[in-house]
């Protein structure tokens, strides 16, 4: 095992060095015209690549021995596991987050309430893109274009009409609704990966409408010096509307929250989950697949155009550079990495995406390496997301009739 | 007796191939039929074109419910499920990630009608349906004894076990034909005597009638009431299960002809 091991990795290092040989071991001093050969530069990278292959070899077999990475103690991984299940977290840690969120911008200067804020919007996408991707396990690669359509209707809305941010949100949702459905309403008809060249186009599509129809949208300059949501006519500094949107927000997302739990815990949720299971054997079911794909789409289109209003309002300015393929992608890997389905899950995977490069300017250059690199790994070793989905719990009729059985007894 | 289901002169063509030609088969009230064959002769594709999943090509299929008749050629799926024809597949497809209980719920989909804004509200009423949704999936498991394991996975569960939920969930849909493609597949003699049993009871509770497809020849001929065979896509004997056995074509479809040499 372990030799097997050894002659693996020390084969990845020698290819390795092969392949970088010619990037990492040839310097050319064009001055002098003479070649320096960096051997101890390949040296040292095939002594890191021999240290990872080992690691990562090492990793796979404990895997397929069903052996965790680590071993800790018993006694902390049976606190780690019925952690979840004790009323005092089930309720203690959430509040204990909310208060934290609440009294957030009080502490922090507005730079960090700002990072918040649209740490907060990603969640809202996130949230809103799990109910198609996550529930449902349709695959949707254009979210971003809703997203502007929310943005650009508030935007166009108020530059032509001069109407406000409290009018414009619902209107906001409303025009998405209408994108959402019809798009939806002759692609739906698609599967996996149809579906997401089809959504994949439309975000390119509604992209490059915004930047060519520059009369109307403005083109690649966008609209600017759109307003701040108004509270009652109010006058407001800077500092205090920054801390009234992200009040604004944390409600929406609150509402979100509420909104997605209950949908999934409902009949429509439920058909939505039995469509990624089994798409066949849901529809022999009786199951409406159309309508209820429909209906996933219309509502997970809606939230996206909400957020992209309370975008808009948030930075005042917004131009098609906003809403790229890459804003997708980005939504799409929250929902993925945060576990499919698991609402906690998409909650910590976009703060995370969104606030680590914050925080960890230091290693800007890496982003997309280290981004990359956690994709892979997290797709290797666990597939279904930081949280699994959680699965509600029912009460079955014994059980309500002992409940009541009990409160006879007590009475 | 009174036809519940009725297929009249069924065909179904892919390309040049002729997969189902010419099948007339009627299921009557509280009967148990069995459709026979050797492997290929069309079967599950007749099951498609009467569940919907294909379009038959020529022919009817009439669904009697009382005295209103309904045809269900070019009609979705879902829709003959809601009028009352419910399924299983021959190689298991259940929501293997969701619990038994919630397999069971989806199946009473149709006969609920909570929409988005229900579920966004839960409003009395929308609460009230989901109980009783509750209530009943938990009664047909019953009926399949498989209540004790209401929330566990369904892909945690043994085989035959998988087969039952199965037949619950398709129970769920509310049905008055049951059609069950290969429900003894893969079963040791134990089990399909017990799958045998619960078929017969829940004809009885729910007051169903029976079509299946089964390659289990024991099973058949004990439980049927009636007996259909085809081969190569056409129907080559139709009786009792007692006129089935001595009939000269059907053993020389399943056992081949006796070689002069």
């Amino acid at each position: 095992m372990f030799k097997q091991r050894l002659l693996k990795a020390a084969l990845a290092s020698v290819w390795f060095m092969v392949l970088t040989f010619p990037l990492m071991g040839i310097q050319l001093n064009r001055v002098e015209n003479v070649i320096h050969w960096r051997f101890d530069r390949i040296a040292m990278l095939g002594a890191g690549i021999f240290v990872l292959a080992m690691l990562w070899h090492w990793c796979f077999e404990r895997r397929a021995l069903g052996l965790p990475l680590i071993k800790l103690p018993d006694k902390v991984v049976n606190t780690a596991y019925s952690l979840p299940s004790r009323p005092l977290f089930r309720r203690g840690l959430p509040a204990v987050i909310l208060m934290g969120m609440l009294l957030m911008p009080m502490v922090s200067s507005i730079y960090q309430t700002n990072i918040m804020i649209s740490a907060l919007l990603y969640v809202m996408l996130a949230l809103g893109l799990n109910i198609v991707v996550g529930l449902a396990g349709q695959l949707v690669l254009g979210y971003a274009a809703f997203y502007a359509v929310g943005a650009y209707t508030y935007g166009m809305l108020y530059e032509y009409f001069g109407l406000t941010f409290w009018v414009c949100l619902p209107l906001g949702g409303l025009a998405a609704v209408i994108a959402g459905f019809l798009l939806g309403l002759p692609v739906l008809g698609l599967r996996g990966d149809y579906l997401a060249i089809v959504t994949l186009g439309f975000g390119e599509i509604v992209r490059l409408l915004l930047l060519s129809q520059a009369d109307l949208t403005g083109g690649p300059a966008g609209i600017s010096n759109i307003p701040r949501p108004g509270f009652f006519g109010m006058e407001m500094s800077l500092d205090q509307v920054t801390t009234y949107i992200y009040y604004l927000v944390l409600g929406a997302v609150l509402l979100t929250i509420v909104v997605i739990s209950r949908l999934k815990n409902s009949r429509v949720g439920l058909a939505l989950q039995a469509l990624r299971e089994d798409e066949i054997a849901c529809e022999a079911m009786g199951v409406n697949t159309t309508r209820v794909k429909l209906s996933a789409f219309v509502l997970c289109s809606c939230w996206a155009g909400f957020a992209g209003v309370i975008f808009a309002a948030k930075t005042t300015y917004i131009n098609p550079a906003s809403f790229t393929f890459m804003e997708s992608a980005m939504i799409l890997s929250m929902v993925v990495l945060g576990g499919m389905g698991s609402i906690t899950g998409v909650v910590i995977a976009a703060m995370v995406l969104i606030l680590a490069p914050e925080y960890l300017r230091a290693f800007s250059e890496y982003r997309m390496l280290l981004f990359g690199a956690i994709m892979v790994l997290m797709m290797i070793f666990r597939p279904q997301g930081i949280v699994s989905s959680e699965r509600r719990r029912y009460r079955i009729p014994s059980e309500r009739q002992s409940a009541t059985e009990n409160k006879e007894l007590s009475a | 007796m009174k036809p519940v289901l009725e297929v009249r002169g069924l065909s179904r063509f892919f390309g040049g191939l002729k997969a189902v030609s010419e099948i007339s088969l009627t299921v009557g009230e509280h009967e148990i039929v069995a459709l026979v064959g050797p492997n290929g002769a069309g079967k599950t594709t007749f099951f498609n074109c009467v569940t919907g999943i294909y379009t038959p090509s020529a022919g009817d299929v009439l669904l009697h419910n009382g005295e209103k008749t309904t045809r269900l050629n070019g009609k979705k799926p879902h829709q003959i499920t809601a009028l009352g024809m419910a399924r299983t597949f021959q190689n298991i497809r259940l929501f293997p990630g969701m619990t038994v209980l919630e397999n069971v719920m989806l199946g009473r989909h149709c006969r609920t009608k909570a929409g988005v804004l229900g579920a966004l509200l839960r409003s009395a009423a929308t609460r009230r349906e989901e109980q009783d949704t509750v209530d009943r999936a938990y009664e047909l498991l019953r009926s399949v004894n498989l209540h004790n394991a209401y929330a566990s996975t369904a892909k945690n569960l043994p085989y035959g076990a998988q087969r039952r939920l199965e037949i619950a969930r398709a129970l769920a849909t509310g049905p008055s034909v049951l059609l069950l493609d290969e429900p003894a597949a893969g079963m040791n003699p134990f089990e399909t005597r017990e799958l045998e049993n619960l078929v017969k009871e829940i004809r009885k509770k729910y007051n169903l009638c029976v079509l299946l497809i089964e390659h289990d020849m024991n099973m058949v001929m004990s439980m049927s009431d009636r007996i259909y065979v085809m081969e190569h896509g056409s129907c080559i004997a139709e009786g009792t299960p007692e006129q089935i056995r001595h009939n000269p074509k059907v053993i020389k479809a399943y056992l081949g002809e006796e070689s002069d040499a």
